[in-house]
């Protein structure tokens, strides 16, 4: 490669842009007109300077590997219009032979590689973190014992009550969890409030989650005689921060799909990454969290391989991950990734299921399937045989049905593959690819 | 997705002990404490959600035809993608300041038409997006149903949102053979509304003595706003093979029926109609003077004469109107000793009445109708001339109806003339009539009066309507030469503050949209 590695495509760059605005401004200024002096090296950074209205030029540059942008415009959005321009220029013409950086951006290339190197903690003092780490227990195994007490009332009493109760108490009882520093049952304890709304089947759907709720609670209560992973995941899924380091694998991580979640109460938004190790196979999700109005900061379009180190979180079926040190920039990915049966798919969730009982799905490329569309259910059924998935429409992790009727498009009644999560209440799809092109779609 | 069937009759055991509450059935069941139902439960569910199997597929979906048409260039795929987001969001930002940023709605349409004409086929992904956008603005229909093609037929026959697309013109694959009478009968009896004036529409083109006939099939027992929506469509590929047909409409129950009867047959200069309506113009105008009728006869009304005047019009010149509106322009050359158009237009129409006005608006109506250039030219007059000094009419709105009989290198060359003479404040309509992209000439007697105006010193919004039109009707080939203009100058000493700095930024704005519009048409030339 003579430069900056394989250029990514439009759409992998337009992915970047934090809304619709900046995607359409950015997208203005990928032509050479406004730009000069631009360039690259072969570490995978360019840069250019971009003529705005003011009398200076802005000076931008993107460091590729992270991606990371910096630009001498006032803008607040991130990545700004510049960077994203300048990145579909590279995308579009590339950015000739690889040079020196200019001063402007080198300076700034140094620091950010100054403080990659730099180790992230200062010194820890592991006697207090070990009292703060005990009193936290201490608070949330109060707050374990007043849920199992709640949910015992909910059973002594019947829940045929529940459909005139009201989410109030619920709530109350949420706002317990969080006062005990257990976000994770706070958030699982206003599901199961919201269940006796969700329509016909509820009651069943309710026993479900205050059973599983109950697990936790049991096995919180017995978390020390657990094995690590299971202990682990039992920390995590009540909400406590990740202790200890987990096992580093570096792959070549092929970015199968991004999208953004936002809680209830529009304070918090999540962005989850799944990835796909190329070489060893294994899943991976990263997530990303933005405060309110501002999209999180992490985007990796979808089709791009990152030769990267993850770090995976110990528990949770091994699927958390952070993203660490990468080492080269990041490509697009040139095949499509095999696809499984859908009898294979709930195997894989079934298994998973035996590390994570609380895990709600897992992430799986399917295929060759054939999307049905239905008024009353959509399904994926395998091309040949005739075995299906229901795509859930409603609920936790159900998406639009824009995204379902592209994949119907893409389709046009032949086989496709998908990548999307595979759980209890059916797959939904991410990410397809049509026959006869290694070109992902991101299923909005 | 289905479970084992063993441990299904317990599970529901034990949904139903949890409905009415353990204290309720202390004792029996399952599980007696609500702890016991809870773990009995919890290991029910785990184990459930660890056995799931696929369910059974339903039937599948027809495959949708195949498409032999090519896709469209990689990088016209990603800009129609750029255009079909930017649909929705483009009034978010609106309101403020439009700033030198290129207009995007406009170029929707101008991509759909480019790629039409390159035979592309829609890629398959954004067939949704192409289906929503034509959804929401009629006016695109035609062009992304055709792009969309079967793929998109396929797609709007499983959507109800997009059933739009199933009925009508180019693409209807719903409609039935119009050559097999029976199925066609059973759609004009059975069918909806839109679907039965898609068919009307079908088998009149296929054979337009045909349609009438299917028409008076029914005719008696239409309700009244259809039997007027019918005749409506019949205005396309008007012929004297309708005659018979609207001629007996004139006797309708309905006024509106009546009107619109009498309007198209007034159309078709070879009808009975026309011919009648000749003879009683004939008899009211003529090169000694102009009588009005004197009264509105009871023919006159049949012929669809309305008798009533608007407010503040006197019925006699209301009833002349109206009877040299439907009668042929061809009638009065003869009747003029031989004169042609421009000259009978010109003559001195004397009366003391003040007919001349009158007479002269009917044969504008009558051009427009009849669709008859020579007339409307005779009537436009000069374009250099002052409007208020035409001969026919000083109503924009009525010289822009009068241009579109016109052909286009002509009609064009007209509006130049008239920008060059007096300027864009008196133009938008007339330039919204001319053929995009612009005529050369007509191109640059617009930018020429923008800059003009720039120089008078007056601010852009002024010109913000034509500013807009040339956005997406200019040659993109002008850029080059807007270019120049495009430079912050000083203000002149007379011109309104910072309005130099406006100007260059909306004639940026202007070179930005056409340069993306010429960018646009060339990512769509195959390679």
């Amino acid at each position: 490669m003579t430069e900056q590695g394989v250029r990514w495509t439009a759409e992998q760059v337009l992915a970047l842009a934090p809304d619709d605005a900046s995607r359409k401004a950015g997208g203005r200024l990928g032509g050479a007109g406004p730009w000069s002096q631009i360039g690259g090296s072969a570490s995978g950074s360019v840069w250019g300077l971009c003529k705005g209205s003011g009398s200076n030029p802005y000076r931008t540059v993107v460091d590729l590997t992270g991606p990371a942008y910096k630009c001498s415009c006032p803008s607040r959005k991130f990545p700004c219009k510049h960077a994203l321009g300048l990145l579909l220029l590279w995308s579009a013409e590339g950015v000739g032979e690889p040079g020196e950086a200019p001063d402007w951006a080198a300076q700034w290339l140094a620091d950010r590689a100054a403080r990659a190197a730099r180790p992230a903690a200062g010194p820890v003092d592991e006697e207090a973190a070990r009292r703060r780490a005990e009193r936290r227990a201490a608070r949330v195994g109060a707050g374990v014992t007043e849920l199992e007490q709640r949910l015992a009332d909910l059973l002594r009493g019947g829940l045929a009550g529940q459909e005139h109760a009201g989410y109030a108490a619920w709530e109350e009882t949420a706002a317990r969890m969080v006062d005990a520093q257990a976000p994770g049952l706070a958030g699982r304890v206003r599901e199961l409030g919201t269940i006796p709304s969700c329509g016909p089947g509820w009651p069943a759907r309710m026993l479900e989650e205050a059973a599983l709720l109950h697990l936790l609670d049991r096995a919180w209560m017995g978390v020390t005689g657990l094995p690590d992973q299971l202990a682990a995941t039992v920390r995590s899924r009540v909400g406590l921060p990740a202790s200890g380091e987990g096992e580093a694998v570096r792959d070549r991580w092929l970015v199968l799909a991004q999208y953004d979640s936002v809680s209830p109460d529009g304070r918090l938004t999540t962005r989850r990454i799944w990835l796909r190790g190329l070489t060893g196979g294994r899943p991976a999700l990263v997530l990303d969290f933005g405060p309110p109005g501002r999209p999180p900061g992490l985007a990796l379009p979808v089709g791009l391989v990152l030769e990267a180190e993850l770090r995976f979180r110990p528990g949770s079926a091994g699927l958390r991950a952070d993203l660490g040190e990468r080492s080269a920039a990041a490509a697009p990915c040139t095949e499509v990734p095999a696809g499984v049966s859908t009898q294979a798919a709930l195997e894989a969730y079934g298994a998973a299921l035996r590390e994570d009982p609380w895990l709600e799905s897992w992430p799986v490329v399917l295929g060759p399937v054939i999307p049905i569309p239905g008024e009353l259910g959509w399904q994926l059924a395998d091309a040949e045989g005739t075995s299906a998935l229901p795509v859930p429409l409603t609920g936790a992790g159900s998406r639009s049905r824009g995204g379902l009727w592209q994949l119907a498009a893409l389709s046009g009644g032949g086989p496709v593959t998908v990548f999307g999560e595979c759980g209890h209440r059916g797959f939904t799809p991410l990410t397809a690819w049509q026959p006869g092109s290694s070109e992902p779609v991101a299923l909005s | 997705m289905s479970e084992g069937d063993e441990g299904y009759g317990e599970w529901q055991e034990l949904v139903g002990a949890a409905l009415l509450g353990t204290d309720r059935r202390r004792g029996g069941g399952p599980a007696g404490s609500p702890g016991a139902l809870l773990d009995a439960a919890a290991v029910h569910t785990v184990r459930r959600r660890a056995g799931l199997r696929p369910a059974a597929a339903r039937p599948r979906p027809e495959p949708a035809p195949h498409d032999a048409r090519p896709a469209p260039p990689e990088a016209a795929v990603r800009r129609l993608a750029q255009l079909l987001a930017g649909r929705t969001g483009a009034g978010s930002g609106g309101g403020g300041r439009r700033g030198s940023a290129p207009d995007l709605t406009e170029l929707l349409p101008q991509w759909l038409a480019a790629a039409g004409r390159h035979g592309y086929r829609a890629p398959a992904g954004l067939v949704p997006a192409l289906l929503d956008a034509a959804r929401a603005r009629s006016d695109l229909r035609p062009q992304a149903l055709a792009l969309a093609g079967a793929r998109g037929l396929w797609l709007a026959r499983m959507n109800p949102d997009w059933r739009f697309a199933l009925r009508g013109g180019a693409g209807g694959g719903e409609l039935p053979d119009v050559t097999d009478p029976s199925a066609v009968e059973r759609l004009w009896e059975e069918g909806l509304f839109a679907e039965r004036v898609a068919l009307l529409g079908a088998v009149r083109a296929h054979a337009p003595a045909a349609a009438p006939r299917l028409l008076a099939t029914t005719w008696a027992s239409e309700r009244a706003e259809d039997r007027l929506m019918f005749l409506d469509s019949l205005r396309v590929g008007l012929s004297l093979e309708d005659e018979s047909f609207l001629e007996a409409a004139l006797g309708d129950r309905s006024r509106n029926v009546r009107a619109t009867a009498a309007e198209l047959l007034s159309a078709l200069p070879q009808s009975a109609l026309a011919g009648r309506m000749a003879g009683r113009a004939l008899a009211c105008v003529g090169p000694e003077g102009v009588t009005p009728p004197a009264e509105c006869d009871a023919g006159m009304l049949r012929d669809g004469v309305v008798k009533r005047p608007p407010a503040g019009r006197g019925e006699r010149a209301w009833w002349l109107g109206q009877l040299v509106e439907a009668a042929p322009l061809s009638c009065w050359r003869e009747r003029f000793g031989g004169l042609g158009p421009a000259e009978i237009v010109a003559l001195p129409v004397a009366s003391a009445e003040g007919w001349a006005e009158e007479l002269h608006a009917a044969w504008c109506r009558a051009a427009v109708r009849q669709r008859d250039p020579e007339w409307s030219r005779a009537l436009l007059g000069p374009a250099s001339a002052p409007p208020a000094a035409g001969p026919g009419t000083a109503s924009l709105a009525e010289r822009a109806r009068l241009l579109e009989t016109l052909p286009d290198g002509e009609r064009a060359e007209w509006v130049a003339e008239f920008v060059r003479a007096h300027g864009l404040s008196e133009a938008f309509q007339l330039l919204g009539v001319c053929v995009v992209p612009w005529a050369g000439a007509l191109g640059r007697a617009v930018v020429d009066a923008l800059d003009s105006a720039r120089e008078a010193g007056s601010y852009p919004w002024s010109f913000s309507g034509v500013m807009g039109l040339a956005e997406r009707c200019l040659d993109p080939a002008e850029a080059g030469r807007l270019e120049a203009l495009t430079a912050a100058a000083e203000d002149p000493p007379d011109a309104s503050p910072g309005a130099a700095a406006y100007w260059a930024e909306a004639f940026q704005r202007l070179v930005a949209t056409l340069r993306l519009r010429a960018a646009m048409l060339s990512e769509l030339t195959p390679p």
